[in-house]
């Protein structure tokens, strides 16, 4: 009787399933790999990029408002539009994806990098002028350290729009796994795959910003000094 | 051919105006739904967000629902939403798109509240006011231009977003690129390349006409002082 209904009980399309899983470890472990590849690349590369421009327009203040304006005009533009713009000279890769997450991711970082360079008390840059430090010095021992706060957050909130942002690489076909989310729903709207995809892109999410939120709390021992 | 000249010729026929399913059926279909989603969103975020900002709890739950809605892709939320409850069609996509403007329209008018003088509070408080009264004719008022601010935020957010209704066939301007990526990268780039600046157009239209509205609804002593506020209250938010 039990066994009947058990039996009866296993609907023909759940929000989850093991049995997908495991027929499927290969496709999902292949998405989340190149899904986790690409949000690392691309922000690694908007932080190699967003940091110099950061320092840039701290330095030179004239520049800082025409560059977080800039920042601002390309945050509007939607990212199917960006998609649009850049596959039809790059074609349908992986190069595509890469630049149009790169973009947004850019400018997140150099929006918070700006802002934390802000924080930089004057006093403490004047002191260090006053010890002598040059410019460079003063950047990399004094000012540097200090934004560092603000800089985590914009690599936090970078990565975390990456990985929502990847999926929309769907369009090309190569949205990691925005792939799997997209091929569930035209696979007959099969939940339990649809349902595994996002589960998975939420918890890459989750698990990279707990990365960065430890790294940082590595990186600014005094911060936890001075709250505890 | 290269692929601006294609996208001119292809915005250049008219019957792509104006066929069905042309540039103005899909741009009727982006607003409407557009407008739906930011109507929903501020009728569930507003009363919300300034009821929190009044009672002066709920801050950690703000930035919570800014956090998670970050890390929501929109494609899951529009490809799961038709298959609950709301069915396929134009409420689900309408409910995906408003559930992204919910974090800046709450944040903003939270904030909105919170900044508002404790002096003017405290004197509304020695008048008489009750607690309603005070929201209403004291904070609500101060409070304007950062629901003028999360509105602009969240309408181009959301017109922005639109554009991916396109993968569940959803209507809007969208549409047109997807179509162009479907027929081939080398005969569809004019297309695609057409789509692309059309939605970039209209996201970036509506921001300015926000701006303007924004900055009209905004009394003019407050303009100057609130601006930087906005922004980073704005900021907070931003990134989806």
């Amino acid at each position: 009787m039990s066994f009947r209904l058990s039996y009866r009980a296993d609907p023909g399309n759940p929000w989850f399933s093991w049995q997908y899983l495991r027929d499927n470890s290969d496709t999902v472990i292949t998405a989340v790999r190149e899904h986790a590849s690409l949000t690392a690349r691309a922000v690694l590369i908007a932080a190699l990029v967003a940091l110099p421009l950061a320092v840039v327009a701290y330095w030179f203040r004239s520049l800082a408002g025409p560059i977080l304006a800039l920042t601002g005009v390309f945050y509007t533009i939607p990212s199917l539009a960006l998609f649009a713009f850049i596959a039809p000279y790059l074609g349908i890769g992986a190069a595509t994806v890469l630049s149009v997450v790169v973009l947004y991711a850019l400018l997140v970082i150099v929006r918070n990098a700006i802002a934390g360079f802000n924080q930089v008390p004057p006093e403490v840059r004047e002191a260090a002028e006053g010890m002598g430090y040059g410019r460079w010095r003063r950047l990399f021992r004094i000012e540097l350290p200090l934004a560092l706060p603000g800089v985590l957050t914009g690599l936090r909130l970078a990565t975390v729009s990456t990985v929502a942002l990847v999926t929309v690489g769907v369009v090309i076909g190569r949205g990691g796994l925005g792939q799997i989310i997209f091929a569930g729903f035209q696979n007959n709207f099969y939940k339990a795959q649809i349902m595994t995809g996002t589960l998975l892109c939420v918890l890459l999410a989750l698990v990279l910003d707990l990365l960065l939120a430890g790294a940082g709390r590595l990186l600014t021992p005094w911060l936890r000094r001075g709250a505890g | 051919m290269n692929p601006v000249e294609a996208a001119v010729i292809w915005l250049n026929d008219p019957l792509n105006w104006t066929n069905p399913g042309g540039i103005l059926d899909r741009l009727g279909e982006h607003l409407a739904m557009s407008a739906a989603a930011v109507a929903l969103g501020c009728l569930v975020a507003w009363p919300i967000g300034l009821w929190l900002g009044h009672t002066g709890r709920g801050g950690g739950l703000v930035v919570l629902v800014a956090n998670v809605t970050l890390a929501i892709p929109t494609l899951a939320l529009l490809t799961i939403l038709p298959l609950t409850f709301l069915g396929f069609g134009r409420p689900s996509v309408v409910v995906a798109l408003a559930v992204f403007a919910v974090p800046p329209l709450l944040a903003n008018a939270y904030t909105g509240v919170r900044q508002a003088d404790p002096e003017a509070r405290d004197a509304a408080r020695g008048m008489g006011f009750s607690g309603w009264q005070l929201l209403r004719r004291v904070e609500l008022p101060l409070a304007v231009p950062y629901l003028a601010a999360g509105f602009r935020t969240a309408a181009v957010q959301v017109v922005a977003t639109a554009a991916l209704a396109s993968f569940v066939n959803g209507g809007g301007l969208g549409q047109i690129i997807r179509a162009g990526f479907g027929l081939n990268i080398a005969a569809g780039s004019g297309q695609i390349l057409a789509g692309g600046l059309l939605v970039a157009g209209l996201a970036v239209l509506v921001e300015l006409v926000l701006a303007l509205v924004e900055r009209v609804v905004t009394p003019r002593p407050l303009r100057a002082r609130r601006r930087r506020a906005g922004r980073r209250a704005a900021d907070a938010v931003a990134g989806g």
